[in-house]
């Protein structure tokens, strides 16, 4: 059996030691040593996006970054979303998760954490997108359930209220004819 | 002040945004001492297992069991409808198929074992090819059969004559949660399983087949899935089977998670059908007589083929009434994963031919398809072929022509017409399809929904139902039936996972029936609860029990709103009155059946309908295209939640348009699926996202005796997306010349087959 490596990681803000198997990828660190099992395994290879954290503000996914080449990195996965947002002097949730529970972005939710983490990444280093450009960064994430128009739609309430601007209305009606 | 009816996000929402909401598998870290199952796989498609040595894999360091056929000490056989299905098999009968298991310390150490396995097969023919099966007589099934009228005679009569064939490919359920289970010993040392299931009752059964048990000692619990689409409806069992027999063997909890690799050449996937027909029609495209086979690809076993061949039967009139009818159905036998139930359930095939049928019909006669589906909907008093009264024939016509006018139907195709005529590389297509879809398990007795209450002496209230959560919002609505029937705030309710010990002998969630059959059965159940509440309530406010109001955690006489009672205060005091806060609740489909032998009955409650207009692309180079707009009405009755049933719409659509455009499925000459990842089986991405989606729920639509008047919406919408397959047609047929003809397209309508079917619209020199 391969040797275990003692990594040092900065996870959601903290500095976080734990021994693993030299050769684990870093999905597997968060959900079989740290008990993160936010991060989702969907397809093992890199195809749905399942698993995507941030490395330095940057979306990756974990099932196919080595957990040793995480050293040295921030690394934010779902569950740090929140705490992070408290400590920066924020309440409740992160906007973009807000966003998403309100806009009916989910169905069954595997596919939510990386989503949210990859809309995250985007908003950060673009506070206006166009529809395209939400398109282009989520493009590496699958959904099965949803069809994708309400995760546009959340990602576009988050900017907006970011922004301190009305979000624009959901484009769905009940027809009364 | 109710919260039903109202567009609220998922229950569950705040759980999945925060990575908190947990999978079956998110629970491995919870059972110290867990053993990891890794599947010894077979590479050929037909073989006999000759021998099977472990010993080589009992050296490798962590392996600490290997199962085989020797170690079930119950029944070798998971067959849910007939004994075709041995768990370790002793001759392999598809390239993949699982016939060992090892068990060990660690994941790797597991796999490491099961490539160290020896097995010894003895290669057998294999039959891949659906044509040649059908050609060998390689039936699971007998014929099954729908017949009105006289078809031979009524093709006879008619004035022209069509006859054609459709091959439609299968589909992989790519739920993002892979096949799932964990099992380990209670306290009692009875089995407990955490399963990803959509039908724990089942998995029970087939555990404690498995196993020699009786069900009462097996409890399986599904804490939500991570999608499932028909694909965990019997295909769950398996790895449940497999994790509760390591359990029990080795006294250690037991882990199964099917790598996507596995879970895709492992399991079933949506039926593969070819479909020969011969319509008999007039000169307006009035359909007076149809006969077709369809012959659907059940792959190794029988699994949940027959019904699934019956639905297709059932909707291959689609919205359409056609005089004489002969329908005959085939499950046919290859040697490929068993195929199973996936969304539609066989409905979308057989509504894709009758689709494919009037589209031929309206290019041969030169006439608008458009014009040609209109005309032939069901009018008042008429019987499907399988003589039911079809119900709400108006509902229709109403659907067709308020969105042909909400979408500007007309206008657009004008609109459309002059872009073709001045684009000779880049033609657009417009088509409005229609959706009717029976909904009831077409097996009578799987229609019935049971449900557990119980009310706390504080006035909280924790809700079981018989039904399991996939994301499609099951358990949303059903917290909004309770809350909405106790009357308490949805925030009063709590939903507990579904498990066999609280609601026994359930049917499975899927038929989109699980809002419908549990949702009545909890209406029951809160019912109860508050009639006995009533009667302690009343004293009290100096009123009759029947006067009172139960609204949002407040109890009161209907004249005198402004005194009222807590329903905790309620609650506290039945307690102290001895009156009992724990209820069931049951319900049972009324008056639906059908007779396999005359083909005839009353297999569906009601039906739901829908339309959806989609307008594509398509380049005449390549055969890419895009879909530019896509608008929907559809009939979900009084919606019990309209951001959730949009979703399933939404969803819904754009999964077929999956199956009819992108998701291809290849098996290679040796059997070996070649499409078993995301990589190389293209699912709709974002980028296939419509720019335009306008969904519309209809109004005035309520359904009377389904709960609060509501209407199933998991299915129908899936099949919204042959509107996409058929604007693609369209926009092929603008390659032409522009004379009358049918306009071949094969499905999936990839672009490539799109190409091939611009060329031979081009060659041909014909338009439709």
């Amino acid at each position: 059996m391969p040797g275990l490596r003692s990594l040092n990681l900065t996870l959601n803000g903290d500095l976080v030691q734990v021994a693993a198997p030299e050769h684990w990828t870093l999905l597997e660190v968060l959900r079989y040593s740290l008990g993160l099992t936010g991060s989702k395994q969907g397809c093992d290879k890199g195809d749905c996006g399942a698993c995507t954290v941030l490395m330095d503000g940057e979306p990756v996914l974990a099932c196919l970054t080595l957990a040793a080449a995480a050293e040295g990195k921030q690394i934010v996965t779902i569950e740090g979303l929140a705490p992070l947002h408290k400590r920066a002097g924020g309440s409740g949730v992160d906007p973009v998760q807000d966003a998403f529970d309100r806009s009916g972005a989910l169905q069954c939710g595997f596919c939510q954490p990386g989503m949210i983490l990859s809309a995250k990444a985007l908003l950060d280093k673009n506070p206006k997108p166009t529809r395209d450009e939400i398109k282009q960064a989520l493009s590496g994430n699958l959904c099965r359930c949803t069809g994708y128009t309400q995760i546009l739609e959340a990602v576009e309430v988050a900017a907006a209220e970011a922004r301190g601007e009305v979000p624009p209305g959901p484009r769905w009606r009940r027809f009364e004819g | 002040m109710t919260s039903l009816g109202k567009p609220i996000a998922h229950e569950s929402a705040c759980d999945h945004v925060t990575g908190s909401a947990l999978y079956t598998d998110d629970l491995a870290g919870r059972f110290p001492g867990l053993l990891h199952a890794h599947p010894v796989t077979a590479p050929h498609a037909h073989a006999r297992v000759v021998a099977l040595d472990p010993s080589a894999a009992l050296a490798e360091p962590g392996v600490v069991r290997v199962l085989g056929p020797a170690d079930v000490p119950g029944e070798n056989q998971i067959g849910p409808a007939r004994p075709d299905e041995p768990l370790f098999p002793s001759e392999v009968m598809f390239h993949g198929q699982a016939v060992a298991w090892v068990l060990a310390e660690s994941e790797e150490s597991a796999r490491r074992g099961a490539a160290a396995v020896r097995v010894d097969y003895q290669p057998l023919p294999a039959t891949l090819d659906l044509e040649a099966a059908i050609a060998a007589e390689q039936f699971l099934t007998d014929p099954l059969r729908l017949q009105r009228g006289d078809a031979a005679a009524g093709l006879e009569r008619a004035p022209h004559r069509l006859t054609g064939e459709l091959f439609v490919g299968g589909q992989e359920h790519f739920y993002l949660e892979t096949q799932s289970a964990i099992a380990h010993l209670d306290e009692q040392g009875r089995v407990f399983v955490h399963s990803s299931t959509q039908h724990p009752s089942e998995t029970q059964e087939i555990v404690a087949r498995v196993l020699g048990l009786r069900k009462h000692d097996v409890t399986v619990q599904c804490l939500r899935m991570g999608g499932a689409f028909g694909g965990k409806e019997v295909q769950a069992n398996a790895w449940a089977a497999v994790a509760a027999l390591g359990a029990r063997l080795t006294g250690r909890p037991t882990r199964v998670r099917l790598s996507r690799a596995h879970d895709t050449t492992l399991t079933g996937k949506r039926h593969p059908v070819l479909g020969r027909f011969e319509v008999g029609f007039d000169a307006q495209g009035t359909l007076l007589a149809l006969r077709m086979q369809l012959f659907a690809d059940g792959g190794w076993c029988l699994d949940l083929s027959e019904p699934i061949v019956y639905r297709a039967l059932f909707h291959s009139d689609n919205a359409y009434r056609i005089r004489d009818v002969e329908l005959v159905g085939r499950v046919v036998r290859t040697h490929k994963t068993s195929m199973t139930a996936f969304r539609g359930f066989g409905g979308p095939q057989g509504m894709i031919m009758i689709e494919e049928i009037v589209d031929r019909v309206a290019r041969t006669l030169g006439i608008e398809p458009h014009q040609v589906r209109e005309r032939n909907f069901y009018r008042e008093g008429d019987c499907t072929p399988y003589g039911q009264v079809v119900r709400d024939p108006d509902r229709m016509p109403r659907i067709w022509g308020e969105l042909t006018a909400s979408c500007d139907y007309f206008e657009r195709r004008r609109q459309i017409a002059e872009h073709n005529s001045r684009a000779p590389h880049a033609k657009r297509g417009l088509a409005i399809t229609p959706v009717k879809f029976g909904i009831s398990f077409t097996t009578a007795f799987f229609n019935q929904g049971g449900a557990l209450v119980l009310v706390y002496a504080d006035g909280s209230v924790q809700v079981n139902h018989g039904g399991t959560e996939m994301g499609q919002g099951l358990h949303t609505k059903m917290l909004q039936v309770a809350a909405h029937t106790l009357g308490v705030p949805m925030a009063a309710v709590r939903m507990m996972p579904t498990q066999t010990d609280k609601v026994p002998n359930t049917s499975a969630t899927a038929a989109s029936s699980g809002a419908d059959l549990n949702g009545a059965a909890l209406k029951v159940a809160c019912e109860t609860l508050r009639a006995r509440l009533a009667e302690v309530a009343a004293p009290e406010l100096g009123a009759a029990p029947d006067e009172l109001v139960f609204d949002e955690g407040r109890v009161f006489a209907r004249s005198r709103p402004e005194r009222a009672l807590t329903f905790s205060h309620v609650a506290h005091q039945a307690h102290f009155q001895r009156v009992p806060l724990l209820a069931t609740g049951y319900y049972r489909t009324p008056g639906i059946q059908f007779d396999k032998v005359t083909g005839t009955g009353k297999p569906f409650h009601y039906f739901a309908y829908g339309a959806a207009a989609t307008e594509v692309e398509v380049d005449g180079f390549t055969g890419m295209y895009s879909v530019r707009r896509v608008d929907i009405l559809h009939d979900v009755g009084d919606s019990l939640s309209p951001l959730v049933d949009r979703g399933q719409i939404e969803g819904g659509f754009v999964q077929g348009l999956g199956w009819l455009t992108l998701e291809e499925l290849v098996w290679n000459a040796d059997g070996r699926l070649a499409t078993e990842n995301a990589s190389t089986y293209k699912l709709p991405g974002l980028g296939e996202c419509p720019p335009i989606f306008n969904v519309a729920l209809l109004g005035r639509a309520s359904e009377p005796d389904v709960v609060y008047g509501s209407k199933a919406v998991g299915e129908p919408p899936f099949m919204l997306a042959i509107s996409a397959r058929e604007a693609l047609r369209d926009a092929v047929a603008a390659f032409g010349a522009g004379a009358a003809g049918v306009v071949e397209l094969a499905s999936p309508a990839t672009p490539e087959a799109v190409f091939w079917a611009v060329e031979r619209v081009r060659r041909s020199g014909s338009k439709a």
